[in-house]
C-alpha cells in the first residue's frame, strides 16, 4: 500500500469481496453458484461482524435466506439466521417460542407479502366498511411490531406489499376504494405512518423492487402455488440484495464518499484536449442532458450529506474549467478533495482516504474507464467500484447499489460535507503555526459532555456501529440498547461534543462505564464501587483536539461523584484498533492483564488530586 | 441435442448447484443418492436446469418427476429442435 498515510489502518478483508455479487449482478449465475461463492467468501477471511437475524415468514424465505446470507457476507457481516416455520410469522412474532427466545435476534425480519393479505373488501362494502377493514389489518401488524420491539429490544425491518397480479376492477382498481391496489396502497401508507413515528423500524419496499422487476415476472403463479414463494426463484438475488442493503446500513456498513473522475463520467468530451467550452454539459444535446441529470443526481447525494471528490487525470486548472463550466450542475466548492494530476489514481485514492480519515472501504470509485477501476481495485482494496455501465446508465447503477442507504436523515448527515469542509480548513491552518499547542488555541473550542440525552441517542447508536479505529473495545449497541443503558442506574454514560470557529463537530465521543458495586471485604475496608469501561469511541476526525482528556477528565469527575475509586479499560484488538492500543496507558492506566491474543485490561486508581489533562477545550 | 449430450451438461448443473464435482446422474438417480438433494433445494436445482436448458417444466411435470431419466425425457421434448 505505498503512498499511504494517515492512520495505522490494516485492512480488515484483504481479498475485499466478490465482484459476483456487486450490483448488476447476474442472478441465475448467483443461484446457481451459491454454494461456491459461500465457500469463497468463507475462505481465509476473518474480522466479519457476527448478527443474528430472525427471519419471520408468511411464504417460504429458503432460498431467501440462501441469498440474503451471501450478500451479507460480502459486506463483511456474518449472519446467523433463525427461520420461522413455514407462515408461522404472526405466531413467533405474538407468543414467541423458546427457540426464537434463546436466540436473542440482533434484527427481526418479517417477510410478508400481499398473499398474505386476510381478508379483502368486497364489492359491495361500504367505505366504513372497508376502512374498519383496513385498520383490523394494520392492527395485526402494529401489535407485531411493537411485541416483538419490548421483547427484542432491535430492530424490525418489515416488507411493505406488493401489486397483486390482476386488477378485478381494471383501472378503478388503483383509485376505487374496493379496489385491492387502493387497498393495498393506504395500508402501505399506514405502515411508512408507522416507520416515521418509529425509530428502530424500516420498511423492505419490495412494490419498489417488485415493479423495476417486473411484476408479471415477480408474481410468477408457479412459484407460489408448487413452492409458496411469493416471488419467482430469479427475482430472489434482488429481493435479498435490496433487504441486505437496510441491514449493513443499521449495523453501519454505509459508504461515505464517492470519489469521480471527470472527463466522460461527469461530463462528455476531454476537457484538457477540447478545452471546457466544447464539453457536453447541459440542456444543449441530449448527451449533455444526460451527463447534466447525473451532476443534479450527485449533488442530492451530496445533500444527504455523501462526500464528493474528484479523482482525475488532468492539469489541475483545466480540472477547474471544467467544473466551473456555466451549464455545470456541480461546482468546485461541491467537493471536499480535489486531486487533478497525473499520479495513479489508486494512489489519489490513498491520498483522499487519508486526507478524510476514511477507510478505502469507506469509498465508491466511479470511472467510466475500465482500465482505471482496474487499477483502482487492484491496488487500493476495499473500495467500491462499480461497473457503471454506459453514461445513461450511471444513475440506475449508483442508485441500485445501494452504497449510502439512508436509515434515518440526521442532522449529521445534512451537515457532514460542511464538517469535513472545516476540517480541511483547520489542516490548512494547521500548517501555519509553529506550535501545535498554539494551532489549538486558535481554533476555540468549546465542548458539551453529558450523560446520555434522549436527542442524541440515535446519533449514539450510530456512532457505536460506525467508529472501528478509535475504538477500545467494538462493542455495537442499537439505538434501543443505548436507551435503556442510559436510564439504568448501573452505568455511567457520557456523550462529548465539540465546536470551534470552523463549525460545530457534533457528538463526536462515547463512553459507557459499567458500575460494580463493593462488597463484602472491599465495602469493609471503605473502598469504592469500580467501574469497567465497556465503551470508549471517538470519531478520528477530532483525533488530538484533546477531546479524549476532556472525556476522561469528566469521566474522572462522575466517578468521584458516583464514589467509585477504582477505573479498569479494556482494549481488544481488531484488525483496525491498533491507533488505541496504548491508549489507556496514555491515560495513565496501569496494564494488569494481557492475554495472548493481546487483549489487554488496565487499571487507574483515581488520586486524591486529579490533574485535568485537557488544556484547549472549554468545557460546559 | 442427444440424449447423451442432455447428460452432459445436465451433469455440470448438479455439479455447480451442489458443489460436487464428484455427483453423476443416471436415469435412475433420485433425490436419496444425492446427499444436499433435499425438496428446498430441489426449487433451486430445477430453476438451473430451466435456465441451463431454456425452457420451462410445468407444474404437473414437475409434481410427477420420478428421477433424473424422467427428467431427461422431458427436457429432450422441450427443446427438440
Amino acid at each position: 500500500m505505498a503512498g499511504k498515510r494517515g492512520w495505522p489502518w490494516v485492512l480488515e478483508r484483504e481479498c475485499g469481496g466478490v465482484k459476483e455479487l456487486e450490483y448488476p449482478f447476474d442472478s441465475d449465475y448467483i443461484l446457481k453458484y451459491a454454494r461456491k461463492i459461500r465457500r469463497r467468501l468463507l475462505e481465509g477471511n476473518e474480522g466479519f461482524l457476527r448478527k443474528r437475524i430472525a427471519v419471520l415468514g408468511g411464504s417460504t424465505t429458503h432460498d431467501i435466506i440462501r441469498m440474503l446470507e451471501l450478500f451479507l457476507l460480502n459486506q463483511g457481516i456474518l449472519p446467523e439466521f433463525y427461520e420461522s416455520e413455514y407462515g408461522q410469522y404472526f405466531q413467533d412474532a405474538m407468543f414467541g417460542n423458546d427457540k426464537l427466545a434463546s436466540f436473542a435476534p440482533d434484527i427481526v425480519f418479517i417477510h410478508t407479502c400481499s398473499r398474505n393479505v386476510a381478508v379483502w373488501p368486497g364489492p359491495g362494502d361500504g367505505r366504513d366498511a372497508v376502512d374498519a377493514l383496513l385498520e383490523g389489518q394494520y392492527g395485526q401488524f402494529v401489535s407485531m411490531w411493537d411485541k416483538l420491539s419490548d421483547t427484542y429490544h432491535c430492530p424490525v425491518i418489515q416488507n411493505n406489499f406488493e401489486y397483486p397480479s390482476y386488477r378485478l376492477l381494471g383501472n378503478q382498481d388503483a383509485s376505487d376504494f374496493h379496489g385491492r391496489i387502493r387497498f393495498l396502497t393506504r395500508l402501505n401508507e399506514r405502515f411508512y405512518q408507522y416507520a416515521e413515528s418509529h425509530d428502530n423500524f424500516y420498511i423492505n419496499d419490495i412494490n419498489y423492487i417488485s415493479s423495476v422487476y417486473g411484476l408479471d415476472k415477480w408474481a410468477d403463479p408457479f412459484y407460489w402455488h408448487m413452492y409458496k414463494y411469493c416471488m419467482c426463484m430469479n427475482a430472489v438475488p434482488e429481493f435479498a440484495y435490496n433487504l441486505s442493503n437496510i441491514i449493513k446500513a443499521v449495523f453501519g456498513k454505509n459508504k461515505k464518499a464517492l470519489v469521480l473522475d471527470l472527463d466522460n463520467t461527469l461530463w462528455g468530451g476531454v476537457v484538457g484536449d477540447d478545452g471546457a467550452e466544447n464539453l457536453e454539459i447541459g440542456q444543449e444535446t441530449s448527451m449533455g442532458q444526460v451527463y447534466a441529470e447525473f451532476q443534479n443526481y450527485l449533488k442530492a447525494q451530496k445533500d444527504i450529506g455523501v462526500m464528493l471528490n474528484v479523482n482525475s487525470k488532468n492539469e489541475e486548472e483545466n480540472a477547474m474549467a471544467g467544473l466551473r463550466h456555466p451549464e455545470g450542475v456541480l461546482k468546485p466548492e461541491d467537493f471536499i478533495v480535489i486531486k487533478a494530476n497525473w499520479e495513479p489514481k489508486s494512489r489519489n485514492m490513498a491520498e483522499i482516504a487519508g486526507e478524510l480519515n476514511l477507510l478505502p472501504e469507506s469509498l465508491v470509485f466511479v470511472d467510466d474507464n475500465p482500465a482505471e477501476r482496474e487499477i483502482v481495485r487492484a491496488q487500493f482494496p476495499g473500495a467500491a467500484v462499480p461497473e457503471i455501465g454506459r453514461p445513461e446508465e450511471y444513475i440506475r447503477v449508483l442508485d441500485r447499489s445501494g452504497f449510502f442507504e439512508v436509515t434515518r436523515l440526521s442532522e449529521d448527515d445534512r451537515k457532514r460535507n460542511d464538517m469535513y469542509k472545516a476540517n480541511l480548513m483547520r489542516e490548512k491552518q494547521q500548517a501555519d503555526f509553529a506550535d501545535y499547542g498554539e494551532y489549538l488555541e486558535s481554533l476555540q473550542m468549546k465542548g458539551t459532555i453529558k450523560p446520555f440525552e434522549p436527542m442524541y441517542m440515535a446519533r449514539i447508536a450510530q456512532l457505536t456501529n460506525k467508529s472501528n479505529q478509535f475504538n477500545l473495545t467494538t462493542k455495537r449497541y442499537s439505538q434501543s440498547e443505548i436507551e435503556q443503558t442510559a436510564a439504568s442506574g448501573d452505568y455511567i454514560t457520557l456523550y462529548g461534543k465539540l465546536e470551534d470557529k470552523f463549525g460545530d463537530n457534533g457528538v463526536v465521543s462515547v463512553v459507557i462505564g459499567r458500575i460494580e458495586k463493593s462488597a463484602g471485604k472491599e465495602a469493609a475496608e471503605k473502598k469504592g464501587a469500580a467501574l469497567h469501561i465497556e465503551l470508549w469511541i471517538m470519531s478520528c476526525r477530532v483525533l488530538k483536539r484533546d477531546m479524549e482528556y476532556a472525556m476522561m477528565d469528566c469521566l474522572v469527575e462522575k466517578c468521584r461523584e458516583a464514589g467509585i475509586s477504582v477505573m479498569r479499560g479494556y482494549y481488544y484488538p481488531t484488525a483496525k484498533n491498533n491507533m488505541v492500543r496504548d491508549f489507556f496507558a496514555l491515560q495513565g492506566f496501569t496494564k494488569t492483564e494481557e492475554d495472548g491474543h493481546g487483549n489487554t485490561v488496565w487499571q487507574y486508581e483515581i488520586p486524591e488530586v486529579y490533574e485535568k489533562k485537557n488544556r484547549y477545550i472549554r468545557i460546559s | 441435442m442427444t440424449r447423451e449430450e442432455v447428460y452432459g451438461t445436465l451433469n455440470e448443473v448438479f455439479r455447480d448447484v451442489f458443489d460436487d464435482a464428484s455427483i453423476e446422474v443416471e436415469d435412475s438417480t433420485t433425490s436419496e443418492d444425492i446427499e444436499d438433494w433435499d425438496s428446498l433445494e430441489h426449487i433451486n436445482l430445477i430453476a438451473a436446469v430451466e435456465q441451463e436448458f431454456g425452457m420451462k417444466f410445468s407444474m404437473g411435470q414437475v409434481v410427477t418427476m420420478k428421477n433424473v431419466g424422467e427428467m431427461v425425457d422431458i427436457i429432450l421434448s422441450q427443446i427438440a429442435d
